[in-house]
């Protein structure tokens, strides 16, 4: 279906995605596992976080994938916890990745075309071309790209450009053993991912919701979308992501007209200090 | 299952989107948990209690599957009047021997039959020997003939045995045991009996953790009595499935690894019930018995002909004389206490690290700093290796690097990438793995090292007349280091004269003209083809996916598949249909291969004095049981009674609330200083469990060298509650350590509301949970949980109870050096005074 060639590519491909549904992730982290095999990531350090099972922390230059672990402790109020009895709780898992934005703020930002949008629309940061300037750390509404802290370019998931160029499916998909990740072309994922909620909805999980699926939010949409079981904050999530570039042609238009509007008081203040 | 068969448990996933229902039963709350519909807590050892209610739940509704249980198990069969039960003996069955702590199981047994009863001292011999294990796949003596009660209503009848035993297994019970509350158990009950019958059947899946008691092969049967009491046995998705260890662990009973068994499940000669190979044939075939061991003398031969080639004649008996034999009690816990006390001199470790993997690791490693030599072969250098540099007894001075007196040979292996071979799995199927890549530096396949370690023996014995020497030297070893499809070739069975390959275990001969490595095997390379390479995708055959791999025996994947079909051989719904009986063909036909004689009609009823295969009737679909008929009572053969009795765990907080008898009494006990058991005693008030993470395999040689795995799960940790953190003042992330009779070891602490604490027969019984995959060396590296366990087994097949026990838990990190020592035998002494 998706027929919007981001890159202005000449011979564009289907633009390719993942839909990652945390209702069926057992939180094995395959994914993390088969991206770093793959990919030659290095390791993260070996640090106990406490945080539940999750001792990755978060995406980073050495994690493109994460599983995050988040234990609920259900029900909270006195009245439903006498009829449901002290065993019932939830642990929601979910592998996070990089959206790989529609409107890519990284990508915006980028002087030296280092990061570049694909001919699968997908978001590349070409590794002999990043100079390690960082402009794209902040400009990441997700926090997802980093530098890593040893060379100082920034790094982040490919969405295996290497695999998607020659058939494959990427690793962390390839791994996942109960296909909480799915990778296929973003219009069939977005009507998978509709049929899903729908299922999870009859199932009496009326909880579950899709994320970043939106073209209209504040990125575009997302070439990577979720289905969540709880509120994106849960998850570590922003609920309401803006590409902090989204104002920019506004503000340079403004920028501009002020620029004018100066040059031509400048041009009238000369013009009036002529006798 | 998802915790550490993550990739199995895709099809749980699968099962659940097309409308299954979940339900999981554990101490924690897992990653199975978080998917399953329904999260069962429960205490750990109390499963028996738990199932026993679940059978009693059956047979008081009367849920259970009637024409099946009638016609395909010994629901009807009449049991000896001098059989009594717990229920009658407080906890212990009739035979019971206080002094061996072992039953005479001659009042176990059926009505009829012959009640010579056991020779003095053979039930121990059996326990030493692990013999239940032999008789779990060959049903001990059983004559074809016992008298039966159709109507189920004969007050001794194994359906009336079983209700009464299981009466007072009442939810309330099961509340009180295991600590579920009466409606949980209640929806279990019920989702089990609704989703069985004619037009359902439920499969028993179980990881093997589930073995890991003293009472553990009960907890098994009690399984299997429910799958047989609802009819889920022999048809298409029923059955009980063991999700294994490691990859091939049933390959490795098959072929087997084990001191009691020679491969297809023929028993290791025992020297003095087995004196002459006459003996040894007649123990496994039963002359008088039903079913297909009746030709076991034409499995042995052949693999007597297959170990010793032209050097095994008739005259010499195949060469029985040359097999080594048992002569007690070899399993690998009683070995390691054998080296500590110095009576064996050398060990060979193989892809296995028993000083983190085994319980009582200060045992395991004490014995194996007081060989001569030990040889470890491992992908990498395990704790097994490196024991006698930086174990934790190094620390404690009970091990001096400069004197330790063992030589370890460290020989690098290669990995399950870098050979070639087969992996079985627990559906028996033999899939065929191709060499991915050669392996790197000095490391090499099982098969090269053996082969040449075998040659150069044989070398160095070459020309010896000493008897001890010459099943070595008579063994039909080649040349020519052989590749993996030549090993398989030869436990397919040949034609000796031809040496074609054979096509079924039914061409085997006794009379040496065929060799047969492993008879169940036999029909792996049928027709000189490798059926295990077959990879046909599931989308191009049907669902029984027949053309993917191959299964023992004869490629039927599912076993007793006679039982899907009713007495008459109809298929009992059309939507359960699997194998069935053809009139007009005049044979069994269906979608698997039939587990049954092709033309024997459903209703032959065998001659008068017939035994074997011509004794098996139309009817009796478990063909290789010595009465063809599934059992919910075993006349004999566990060593520990006749039906599943809750006995509580070795080390328990509490006494029984069924019986005066606590633990199982025929447990396999090794009562020695280096081996103390936690008495109950307030000093050690929790119970502790231990299992795996899906991040780490076992004892970590194959995770804890990895660094993407080890950054995963980088520390040892304890899970406790909120409620325990409180009441000892562990906190969150700090560091607790752990106290039984044999260690103490640190962790870090996860509070979590994963654990809670339970109320078991009107008390709080705090649980804690620890994983076991740590020790001394790695790129991570911690204490290792199973230092905490003591040495205690079940007495049929000798396995360790090392999934439960008692504890004390305590903030801060444990002593060191020769303080830790001091700090456990105090434990232990305020223990001990508690008790007195």
């Amino acid at each position: 279906m998706t027929a919007d060639n981001l890159g202005g590519w000449p011979d564009p491909q289907p633009r390719m995605g993942f839909f990652t549904d945390t209702s069926v992730c057992i939180g094995c982290k395959a994914c993390e596992v088969a991206c770093k095999e793959w990919n030659a990531v290095p390791d993260d350090g070996f640090e106990l976080l406490g945080h539940s099972y999750d001792n990755t922390g978060g995406l980073s230059a050495n994690s493109w994938r994460h599983v995050a672990f988040i234990e609920q402790p259900v029900p909270t109020d006195v009245l439903a916890e006498a009829e449901a009895g002290p065993g019932d709780m939830r642990w929601l898992m979910m592998s996070n990745v990089c959206k790989h934005c529609t409107h890519a703020g990284c990508l915006d930002v980028c002087p030296t075309g280092s990061l570049f949008r694909t001919e699968f629309g997908t978001v590349v940061v070409q590794e002999d071309i990043c100079n390690g300037c960082g402009y794209c750390i902040p400009a990441c509404p997700y926090g997802v790209i980093d530098q890593r802290k040893d060379d100082g370019r920034a790094w982040k998931c490919t969405l295996c450009y290497d695999r998607v160029g020659d058939g494959l499916t990427p690793a962390c998909a390839q791994a996942c053993p109960t296909r909480s990740i799915q990778f296929g072309e973003v219009g069939e994922l977005r009507e998978r991912a509709a049929a899903r909620v729908e299922a999870l909805h009859g199932q009496g999980v009326g909880e579950a919701r899709l994320y970043g699926h939106d073209p209209d939010d504040g990125v575009g949409g997302n070439g990577a979308f979720f289905l969540l079981l709880d509120e994106p904050e849960v998850y570590g999530l922003p609920p309401d992501p803006i590409v902090p570039t989204r104002d920019l042609p506004a503000m340079w238009r403004r920028a501009g007209l002020a620029g004018l509007a100066m040059a031509a008081a400048v041009v009238v203040s000369f013009l009036g200090g002529r006798p | 299952m998802a915790e550490a068969h993550p990739v199995g448990f895709q099809y749980v996933v699968e099962a659940k989107n097309r409308g299954a229902t979940v339900i999981h039963i554990d101490p924690r709350f897992t990653r199975t948990s978080a998917l399953a519909h329904t999260y069962v807590p429960m205490r750990a050892g109390a499963d028996i209690a738990f199932l026993g209610g679940v059978v009693n739940y059956i047979l008081s509704n009367e849920k259970d599957f009637r024409e099946y249980v009638v016609a395909y198990t010994n629901a009807s069969m009449i049991v000896g009047e001098g059989f009594r039960d717990t229920e009658d003996l407080d906890g212990l069955f009739s035979g019971y021997d206080p002094e061996l702590n072992v039953y005479d199981q001659s009042s176990w047994q059926y009505e009829g039959q012959s009640d010579e009863g056991q020779q003095e001292g053979e039930a121990h011999a059996d326990r030493e020997t692990a013999s239940g294990l032999e008789q779990e796949s060959h049903g001990p003596p059983v004559p074809a003939d016992v008298p039966r009660d159709p109507t189920l209503r004969h007050p001794r009848c194994v359906y009336q045995i079983l209700k009464r035993h299981y009466a007072r297994y009442t939810p309330e019970m099961v509340e009180r045991v295991c600590g579920v509350p009466p409606e949980k158990f209640l929806e279990v009950c019920a989702a089990w009996t609704r989703n069985s019958g004619r037009e359902r059947t439920t499969a028993l899946v179980y990881s093997v953790g589930w073995t890991q008691h003293s009472v553990g092969v009960q907890y098994i049967r009690t399984g299997a009595i429910i799958q047989l009491l609802l009819g889920n046995m022999g048809r298409p998705g029923g059955g009980v499935m063991a999700l294994r260890g490691h990859a091939s662990i049933q390959g490795s009973t098959d072929i087997p690894t084990l001191f009691n068994l020679l491969p297809g499940y023929l028993p290791m000669p025992h020297h003095r019930q087995h004196e002459t190979f006459r003996q040894w044939v007649d123990a496994i075939r039963h002359p008088e018995q039903k079913g297909f061991w009746a030709n076991a003398e034409a499995y042995a031969v052949s693999l007597l002909k297959a170990y010793f080639g032209d050097a095994a004649t008739e005259q010499n008996d195949w060469g029985y004389g040359w097999l080594p034999r048992l002569t007690g009690d070899h399993g690998t816990y009683q070995q390691v206490l054998d080296m500590i006390d110095g009576k064996i001199k050398g060990y060979f470790l193989l892809g296995q690290n028993p000083a983190v993997g085994s319980a009582h690791g200060r045992a395991q490693r004490l014995g194996m700093a007081n060989l001569d030599w030990l040889v470890v072969r491992d992908l990498f250098a395990i704790e097994s290796a490196t024991f006698w540099k930086d174990g934790p007894e190094v620390a404690t001075g009970e091990i001096v690097p400069e004197q330790c007196r063992t030589e370890v040979f460290l020989m690098p292996a290669a990995s399950h990438a870098e050979k070639e071979g087969t992996f079985t799995q627990t559906q028996r199927l033999l899939q065929w793995r191709e060499k991915a890549l050669d392996p790197p530096g000095d490391c090499r396949s099982e098969l090269w090292f053996f082969h040449h370690l075998g040659r150069l023996v044989r070398e160095r014995l070459a020309g010896s007349t000493l008897p001890r020497d010459q099943a070595v030297l008579r063994l039909n070893w080649p040349d020519e280091e052989p590749s993996g499809e030549d090993v398989l070739r030869e436990i397919n069975g040949y034609d000796v004269a031809t040496g074609a390959a054979l096509s079924n275990f039914t061409d085997l001969a006794a009379d040496g003209t065929t060799a047969c490595g492993c008879w169940i095997y036999s029909g792996v390379f049928k027709d000189g083809v490798n059926q295990a390479a077959r990879r046909k995708p599931g989308a191009e055959q049907d669902w029984v996916a027949r053309e993917w791999g191959w299964a023992w025996p004869s490629d039927r994947r599912t076993l007793y598949n006679r039982a899907s079909a009713d007495p008459e051989g109809r298929p009992w719904s059309e939507r359960k249909k699997y194998v069935w009986w053809d009139p007009a063909a005049g044979e069994w036909t269906g979608y698997d291969v039939p587990d049954f004689e092709k033309t024997k009609p459903p209703s032959y009823r065998p001659p008068e004095g017939a035994s074997g295969v011509e004794a098996i009737a139309g009817d009796d679909a478990f063909i290789m049981q010595g009465d063809g008929k599934g059992w919910l009572y075993a006349p004999s053969g566990l060593i520990d009674g006749p039906m599943p009795t809750h006995y509580e765990p070795a080390e328990s907080p509490i006494g029984n609330p069924l019986y005066g008898q606590g633990a199982n009494p025929a447990r396999k006990r090794y009562d020695r200083d280096d081996n103390p058991l936690n008495p109950a005693s307030p000093v050690y008030p929790y119970v502790f469990s231990t299992s795996r993470l899906t991040e780490h395999h076992t004892a970590g040689g194959m995770s804890r060298q990895l660094a993407y795995l080890s950054e995963l799960q980088p520390e040892m940790f304890v899970e406790v509650s909120p409620a325990l953190a409180a009441e000892r003042g562990l906190e969150h992330h700090g560091w607790a350590h752990v106290i039984t009779s044999r260690a103490a070891i640190e962790a870090r602490v996860l509070v979590t509301d994963r654990l809670r604490p339970l109320r078991v027969d009107g008390r709080v019984i705090h649980q804690i949970w620890m994983p076991y995959h740590w020790g001394s060396s790695g790129l991570v590296t911690g204490d290792s949980a199973n230092d905490l366990i003591g040495i205690v087994l079940d007495p049929n097949v000798l396995i360790q109870e090392s999934k439960v026990g008692t504890c004390d838990i305590r903030p801060g990190r444990r002593p060191a050096g020769a303080d830790l020592l001091a700090y456990v035998e105090d434990y232990r002494r305020r223990a001990e005074g508690h008790d007195g």
